[in-house]
């Protein structure tokens, strides 16, 4: 084979922090390798040797399930090794600061550190100080790329293209890193990006992002192709910021009536898990044929398989010496 | 033509391609005539292209099936390349257990990348038997691979690449060697 200039495209950072700092061909450029690696996942043995050697530490101090079980997935089926650090387990509880943790086990020779904190901007400081290359799996009410990248590969797999549509995002935007990077991405692709929720889950100033803000779920959702449904993030609603559960799945639930009422007959649903079933989503819905959801869970891999192909992995560089057979 | 590069020569013209591919398609039908079912994978990019027309043409005469192979994931020189090449889809829409199978590609070399192919395949079953056809061999192999099927044998200097182009992505067709 004969590789031709062409196809040597590089994503050319070494790290992936967040969707606003990417453009529009390298997202396209992600999602397109995610297609060709999601073919490993049908295969009957579910491995390829192209990380052999290399090794991930993944860094969560939040809670997380799906994630953290998408990226080990992912990292194993392209020969990764890696060591996962949680929080309650690792030596922050002694007082280690997360810059140390993180050159400790770039130390013990690492190529790829993914983490997950509190604090927005975590991975970036991070990045600056560490070999390694850094993926941010969510920060704080910052950013969570790998998660808007799995969204579009499913909004382009089930449409075939991003020009043009129309979506409503609903739900705790003010909290969602889900929305943020969801939103940088889908308007860099030429969607027409709406939000909704109650005025205290919306950012102030958030127009400013290219966004159309509805309080009312009825008229956010009527000309809509996707509807992408937040999770209410209990552990994120001390403050009250809105009067009662019963309230909030009386004005801003997506039901089936609802659905039936207002929205487009052929409305697409999705969610970023976990759902809490009866409360942002109605169970019946969560299940429906125009559910994303599960898709949206398997493609979670294949973005991570395609980040892990495309950072360069801590040794970066090298000498360039292509060899041709 | 090719203002990419400069000192090209072409050294199988289009006509040339033709004649050769058809001599290489009558020599695989003539060994394999007699199998039940042959699974013909072309190697990304031109491997697969050249697979492609030979299905085309014994698909009338024998049972073939078509699938293509992309190696990058199997690539052993990936960490001394700066810039990540693009990873293609690999199609293999059957099962290979216990079956006839017959790899090609557009240039064989040094062999490595047939090397990779062959650890790919293995990953979707145990054929019966791998027979490799490939349109040029161009000789100084590094790993003992050895083709069933040549279409034109050459020896060119290690210095220069032999570059195929094939119409369905190059909007030419014709095989040039390039100083590198």
């Amino acid at each position: 084979m004969c590789p031709d200039s062409s196809q040597i495209k590089g994503l050319n950072r070494k790290d992936l922090l967040g969707i606003s700092d990417l453009d529009r061909t390298e997202i396209e450029l992600i999602l397109n390798t995610a297609i060709s690696l999601k073919e490993i996942l049908e295969r009957p043995i579910k491995v390829v040797p192209y990380l052999r050697g290399k090794t991930a530490a993944f860094l969560f101090f939040e809670p997380s399930t799906r994630t953290l079980h998408s990226f080990s997935l992912a990292a194993r089926r392209l020969s990764c090794d890696f060591v996962s650090v949680s929080a309650s387990t690792s030596s922050v509880l002694k007082g280690e600061t997360l810059l140390d943790t993180a050159k400790n086990l770039e130390a013990m020779k690492l190529n790829f550190v993914v983490v997950r904190h509190s604090s927005p901007g975590a991975p970036h400081n991070l990045a600056r100080n560490l070999r390694a290359s850094i993926i941010n799996a969510g920060d704080g009410c910052h950013e969570h790329p790998t998660q808007a990248l799995l969204d579009l590969l499913t909004i382009r797999e089930h449409f075939g293209r991003f020009n043009g549509l129309k979506i409503a995002i609903v739900g705790d935007i003010e909290h969602s890193r889900v929305a943020r990077s969801n939103i940088y991405g889908m308007s860099k692709l030429g969607m027409d990006v709406s939000i909704c929720g109650p005025p205290t889950l919306i950012p102030r100033d958030i127009e400013k992002m290219g966004v159309k803000v509805y309080y009312d779920l009825k008229k956010a959702i009527e000309d809509k192709d996707i509807i992408y449904v937040l999770r209410i993030q209990k552990e994120r609603q001390s403050k009250g910021l809105f009067p009662s559960t019963r309230e909030y799945i009386k004005l801003y639930s997506i039901t089936e009536d609802i659905l039936e009422k207002y929205a487009k007959e052929d409305v697409i649903i999705m969610h970023p898990g976990p759902v809490n079933r009866g409360l942002e989503i109605s169970v019946s819905v969560a299940d429906s044929s125009r559910s994303l959801i599960l898709p949206q869970v398997t493609n979670g891999v294949a973005v991570r398989m395609a980040c892990f192909y495309l950072l360069p992995g801590g040794e970066g560089g090298g000498k360039s010496v292509r060899r041709r057979a | 033509m090719n203002k990419l590069y400069k000192n090209a020569r072409v050294i199988i013209d289009k006509d040339d391609i033709k004649k050769i591919l058809d001599k290489l398609t009558d020599e695989i039908y003539n060994r394999n005539k007699n199998v039940e079912k042959l699974l013909i994978i072309g190697i990304k990019r031109r491997g697969e292209l050249f697979a492609r027309r030979i299905v085309e043409s014994l698909s009338a005469k024998l049972n073939v099936l078509f699938g293509s192979l992309d190696i990058t994931l199997y690539r052993d020189d990936l960490t001394s390349i700066d810039k990540k090449p693009i990873v293609r889809k690999t199609e293999i829409p059957f099962n290979i257990d216990d079956q006839n199978l017959l790899l090609i590609d557009d240039v064989l070399f040094t062999g490595r990348t047939v090397r990779a192919a062959l650890t790919e395949l293995v990953d979707f079953g145990r054929p019966k038997r791998v027979q490799l056809a490939v349109f040029i061999d161009r000789g100084e192999r590094e790993l003992p691979i050895c083709p069933d099927f040549i279409g034109k044998s050459m020896k060119v200097d290690k210095s220069e690449m032999v570059e195929v182009k094939l119409q369905e992505i190059d909007e030419e067709e014709c095989v040039l060697i390039v100083p590198k």
